[in-house]
């Protein structure tokens, strides 16, 4: 469904992506790990549209996005979740996740996408009329992600959720990726938390200094010992 | 009996006159708020209201409301032409370069009008009532206080409406949050900018009906006092909170009027001086502005 091919992006003189080629199949939770700075941000932003590649190209369905503004990129079907999460702090919940439906048109099914979101997330049925911004930060994580599936998106790219939310909201996260993969949602995850990644992802694509280090399933990752111990703090 | 009726007049020429300043600091603020540009350039768009009267009013046999509406019209027109001439090309330069251009537009719409037109002062044709008065028992009132304030209360009404009511609103709304979020939202950044300049140039058109309607006749320079007023209220309002915009622009017309009848005659001609000096005090109190605003997201 998406295929990177060797892409490379700088900000200004600093190469942050070297060359980065990766794929993502229809239906698969793919991740990119990676340590701060690895360039995993930068990747999937790339794709998003918001940062413009040096060199290298990107397909989607068959079809060339690089240089395709994000606006455009979101009606292909890429919706991204970004770090930080990034809700509108001064609309309320519920104009959050119509917004996400910006491209559609569909006003009764709209309607029902947002029903259907209050059921999955409950907090945010009861929050609906509050503004974004008072809500805690695994609130805005779960708005955040509510709002991006609103788009009903071919691939839904996840830019750290689990970023500085606490142990136990950090389960709760992975456990709403895993089920929307069951439901068939095609994810590309960013993140830093390896373990709970590798448990839930189909493949991994480990980054490093803008390259590709390591590629494969998780169990082929925890095999490389050498690697692992680095990223999960010696032998399990 | 009196204080009532002084206070009745008070309010009135104080909520008309805040109107018009409240509408004023509004669509200087729409585009503050999104682009984080305050357009200098917004006073000619009063200009280009102003002069629109003056030359469409010339026409014999046109009711005023139409040349009323054609003025609006052509301000709203000319604001689109600036954002899509002017700023649109330098959007991504440093925004010192974006305020830059702002003046260059203003100093060059001033001096068009100056050339094209006339550097005097012209008198515009105006309907009646601008000069009229009603009286309501003891209550003087001037007709055109009653229709600023009518006017000013439906416009902020119907913009309140939109910008909460409608996708393209809400839109604004989280442009003036974060604007690469709505991006990817898949909400054209160029929908939005433009709606903001041609809602601000909508505003700029109403406003220049009642601003040449008090002294009758057209300047170039006509633009600089509401620019001025709408600037400071922006300022005193909390800059990038549109509600703020609103408080500032009735605070300062509050204030204009209190101080017109309660300063003695002598120095009456010193009233402005005042308003500012009480601006003063106020960001001394609260720099920040009365309204004041979370963080604005602030990455990519």
């Amino acid at each position: 469904m998406l295929e990177v091919d060797n892409l490379s992006v700088r900000y200004g003189s600093i190469a942050a992506l070297r060359g980065i080629s990766l794929c993502v199949d229809s239906g698969e939770i793919v991740a990119l790990i990676g340590v701060n700075g690895a360039g995993k941000s930068t990747t999937i932003m790339t794709i998003a549209g918001v940062l413009r590649p040096a060199e290298g190209g990107i397909r989607f369905k068959g079809e060339s996005i690089v240089g395709n503004t994000p606006e455009d990129i979101v009606r292909q079907g890429i919706t991204l979740v970004p770090e930080g999460r990034r809700i509108f702090p001064r609309l309320t919940v519920e104009e959050n996740l119509r917004l996400g439906a910006a491209i559609r048109s569909d006003r009764a099914q709209i309607q029902q996408d947002i029903a259907e979101m209050y059921e999955r997330f409950p907090v945010l049925g009861e929050r609906s009329k509050q503004l974004g911004g008072t809500l805690s930060g695994g609130e805005q994580q779960q708005l955040a992600i509510a709002r991006g599936l609103m788009s009903r998106p071919a691939l839904l790219m996840l830019d750290e959720p689990s970023l500085g939310l606490a142990p136990l909201l950090v389960d709760g996260i992975f456990e709403l990726i895993a089920k929307l993969h069951e439901t068939g949602v095609t994810i590309l995850l960013v993140e830093q938390n390896v373990e709970r990644t590798l448990e839930i992802s189909d493949r991994v694509y480990l980054l490093e200094t803008g390259r590709v280090k390591f590629d494969g399933t998780a169990e082929e990752l925890r095999e490389r010992v050498d690697i692992v111990g680095s990223y999960l703090g010696g032998p399990a | 009996m009196d204080i009532a009726i002084g206070l009745l007049q008070f309010l009135i020429n104080a909520l008309s006159l805040g109107g018009l300043y409240a509408l004023m600091a509004l669509g200087l603020a729409l585009v503050y708020s999104i682009l984080r540009l305050v357009n200098f350039a917004y006073g000619e768009l009063v200009m280009v209201g102003g002069y629109a009267l003056l030359v469409v009013g010339q026409a014999t046999g046109i009711p005023w409301l139409i040349v009323a509406g054609v003025a609006v019209l052509l301000a709203v027109a000319a604001s689109l032409l600036l954002e899509r001439i002017a700023f649109r090309p330098v959007r991504h330069a440093h925004s010192n370069t974006m305020l830059i251009t702002s003046f260059a537009v203003s100093t060059l719409l001033q001096n068009a009008a100056l050339l094209l037109i006339s550097p005097r002062t012209k008198a515009v044709r105006i309907p009646s009532f601008f000069t009229e008065n009603v009286s309501v028992g003891e209550l003087l009132i001037a007709k055109s206080n009653i229709v600023a304030l009518v006017v000013s209360f439906a416009m902020l009404g119907i913009l309140t409406l939109f910008l909460r009511r409608t996708i393209l609103g809400s839109a604004l709304r989280a442009a003036a949050d974060d604007f690469v979020m709505t991006r990817l939202m898949g909400v054209r950044a160029n929908l939005v900018i433009a709606t903001a300049f041609a809602i601000s140039g909508l505003l700029a058109g109403v406003v220049s009906l009642f601003w040449v309607g008090r002294t009758g006749s057209v300047v170039p320079a006509i633009g600089l006092m509401p620019l001025l007023v709408a600037f400071v209220a922006l300022v005193i309002g909390g800059v990038g909170s549109l509600t703020g915009a609103v408080v500032g622009g009735y605070l300062l017309g509050f204030l204009t009027v209190a101080l017109n009848s309660v300063l003695p005659q002598g120095m009456l001609e010193f009233r402005q001086a005042f308003v500012f000096a009480i601006v003063i005090l106020v960001l001394l109190i609260r720099p920040q502005g009365l309204i004041s605003l979370r963080q604005r997201a602030e990455r990519f």
